[in-house]
């Protein structure tokens, strides 16, 4: 099988690209619990970062995971009804309002934040507290929660299978709660992983919005790697991938999920 | 339940007319079929009666009396299956049969009872717990009716019920369909645009056209009496006798036949089963094709009229293409009728 030389050489790139994206990996992961770096894996293997870690952090993580659910909350709320009417009334008006909601998309995340800071920044009260991140978590992740959802909607025939509902005597709110919603599942899972993983790790607005009393996993990172001896970053690092890794593998299983669901409705 | 329909219409915004002010009255437990080619406004008027279509102002829809032409469509009680069945994907079989049920707020032991009774009806009980992915067309078929039948509607509608399966599953279907539906006992419309479908399940047909309905009876009075042109061709493919009508007389350019009646500025229509070939027939036509279609052979005449007359024919042999041979047709199967309608055909 590996006989012949381009076979070999494939096998080669192929395994010098895997070390090249896990090698620097493995590096920080070992620094995170190596007692002293600069003297190397000799110098023995600790958790003592990663518990100075939690010491410093764990208000960021948990803030990280509150932000995080809450931007779910709101996203579903908002994005679950807003998909359900895009998909109700298909039209220009419909494309021109998806184009609208997918629009923080194209914005760089700093200058989304800058007109938030713009618009708000002077209610003191909303300006320091968390939802005020929040806001720019919602707005940046609500048209995943609203395409995801649309994408398998628009697979079936909603129209027809709430006219069956509506004739077996079910009102509006029914059909939606019975119908719309169950069948929609796989798009509203599929959405739901996505706002989560997003909102935990998303940087570049949140840096903007933060203020010292809110500041989220990522921004921590950035503050450990800034001022933190280089052990407490990486093991910094260890523990935003042990957060993120799952969340990300189980939105790969969702959307696979959602796809799958959709092109069989699409039958 | 009785059904009245009086001045239905329906004007689609943009100035279309869909439906042309109709009116119709059905009896309780009978079988009414709206029968007619895509676009003739019957699954619209269908609609209309379930609720799921608004008609133009001035409509009046009455169920035993009851006008619910202001009812939204969940509260007009009726049973409806959906051309594509509509079942609801994340339910299984019980699941989608018990939902009318379910919407009525009965007790959950009630509604357990009066599922399984509707799959015992309409034989579904090894299907019962599948999920709708995991039937087939027919199965699918079957669970809309009973879904549509289970809360005890005041009126079925079926849109077009059989169109989405297979030729030979849908004459299968038809007898059965036909037979629960009379068990039912239930007041029912069906839209279709197989007027064998039609014939077969319906006590009455609304043969419909350009938005409204050219003719109402019973299969039998539309076949063999129909009052226009567009329901003599429709029902039961009737061909036209182009030529000329002198009195009691038919002369066309492959000779001359008699007429039972008078019919003068009528035009002359004949089915394939009455044209006749006859040694001693009064017509003249040339053979120009012969099918042979187990039970009769299909013999397609020219030089009779102006169109190509198609002949079925029953007997051991047939005349061979090129042929020239003589055919009658009975007088009283020359179907005379005013032309008034010709254009929607």
């Amino acid at each position: 099988m590996l006989r012949s030389p381009a076979k070999l050489l494939q096998l080669f790139v192929t395994l010098v690209t895997c070390a090249f994206l896990f090698v620097p990996t493995l590096q920080s992961v070992l620094a995170g619990v190596t007692a002293n770096y600069f003297r190397g894996l000799s110098s023995g293997l600790t958790l003592k970062w990663i518990t100075e870690v939690w010491e410093l952090y764990a208000d960021s993580i948990f803030l990280s995971v509150w932000l995080a659910l809450a931007c779910l909350a709101v996203t579903l709320v908002i994005g679950v009804p807003a998909a359900y009417g895009l998909a109700r009334n298909p039209g220009r008006v419909s494309r021109i309002l998806e184009e609208f909601i997918s629009l923080p998309l194209a914005i760089p995340g700093l200058a989304l934040a800058l007109a938030l800071l713009q618009l708000y920044g002077s209610f003191k009260g909303f300006r320091a507290s968390p939802a005020f991140i929040l806001t720019g978590h919602v707005l940046y992740t609500l048209p995943f929660m609203v395409r995801s959802v649309l994408s398998v909607l628009m697979a079936m025939d909603l129209k027809t299978l709430e006219e069956g509902a509506a004739t077996l005597g079910a009102g509006p709110v029914r059909r939606f709660i019975d119908i719309v919603v169950p069948n929609a599942m796989p798009g509203i899972l599929a959405g739901a992983l996505t706002v989560v993983t997003l909102s935990i790790g998303e940087f570049n607005l949140t840096w903007m919005l933060h203020t010292p009393l809110t500041k989220t996993l990522p921004v921590g990172l950035a503050d450990s790697y800034a001022s933190m001896r280089l052990e407490i970053a990486s093991a910094y690092t260890l523990v935003f991938f042990l957060m993120i890794v799952p969340l990300l593998m189980a939105m790969q299983w969702a959307s696979a999920r959602a796809s799958a669901k959709a092109s069989k409705a699409a039958q | 339940m009785t059904l009245i329909l009086k001045n239905i219409a329906k004007t689609f915004p943009g100035g279309t007319r869909a439906l042309l002010p109709t009116s119709l009255e059905i009896a309780g437990g009978e079988i009414v079929s709206l029968l007619g080619p895509s676009g003739c406004g019957k699954t619209t008027l269908l609609r209309i009666i379930a609720g799921l279509q608004t008609p133009d102002p001035g409509a009046e829809i009455r169920f035993d009396g009851e006008d619910v032409a202001a009812l939204p469509v969940e509260k007009r009680k009726v049973g409806m299956v959906f051309q594509s069945y509509a079942l609801f994907p994340n339910m299984p079989v019980r699941g989608n049969i018990g939902y009318g049920l379910k919407m009525q707020r009965l007790p959950k032991a009630e509604i357990a009872a009066r599922v399984d009774e509707v799959i015992a009806l309409c034989r579904l009980e090894a299907y019962a717990d599948r999920p709708i992915g995991a039937l087939s067309g027919g199965q699918r078929q079957r669970v809309a009716l009973a879904r549509a039948f289970a809360p005890r509607p005041r009126i079925l509608l079926l849109d077009e019920p059989l169109s989405a399966l297979d030729a030979a599953l849908r004459t299968e279907l038809r007898g059965e369909l036909a037979a629960l539906l009379r068990q039912f006992g239930i007041t029912a419309i069906f839209v279709t645009h197989d007027q064998d479908e039609a014939m077969a399940i319906a006590d009455r047909v609304a043969v419909m056209s350009h938005g409204r309905v050219a003719q109402i009876g019973t299969p039998e009075a539309l076949y063999r009496k129909p009052e226009t042109a567009f329901v003599a061709r429709f029902v039961g493919n009737a061909m036209p006798l182009g030529g000329r009508i002198g009195k009691d007389r038919l002369y066309l350019p492959g000779g001359v036949l008699a007429l039972a009646a008078p019919a003068d500025g009528k035009q002359a229509f004949v089915r394939a089963e009455d044209v006749r070939i006859d040694p001693e027939g009064p017509l003249t036509a040339r053979v120009e094709t012969v099918t042979f279609l187990g039970t009769h052979y299909r013999i397609v005449l020219s030089g009779i009229t102006k169109d190509p007359l198609h002949a079925l024919h029953s007997g051991l042999s047939a005349p061979k293409t090129g042929e020239t041979v003589k055919v009658s047709i009975a007088p009283e199967a020359i179907l005379t009728l005013s032309a008034e309608d010709e254009k929607a055909a």
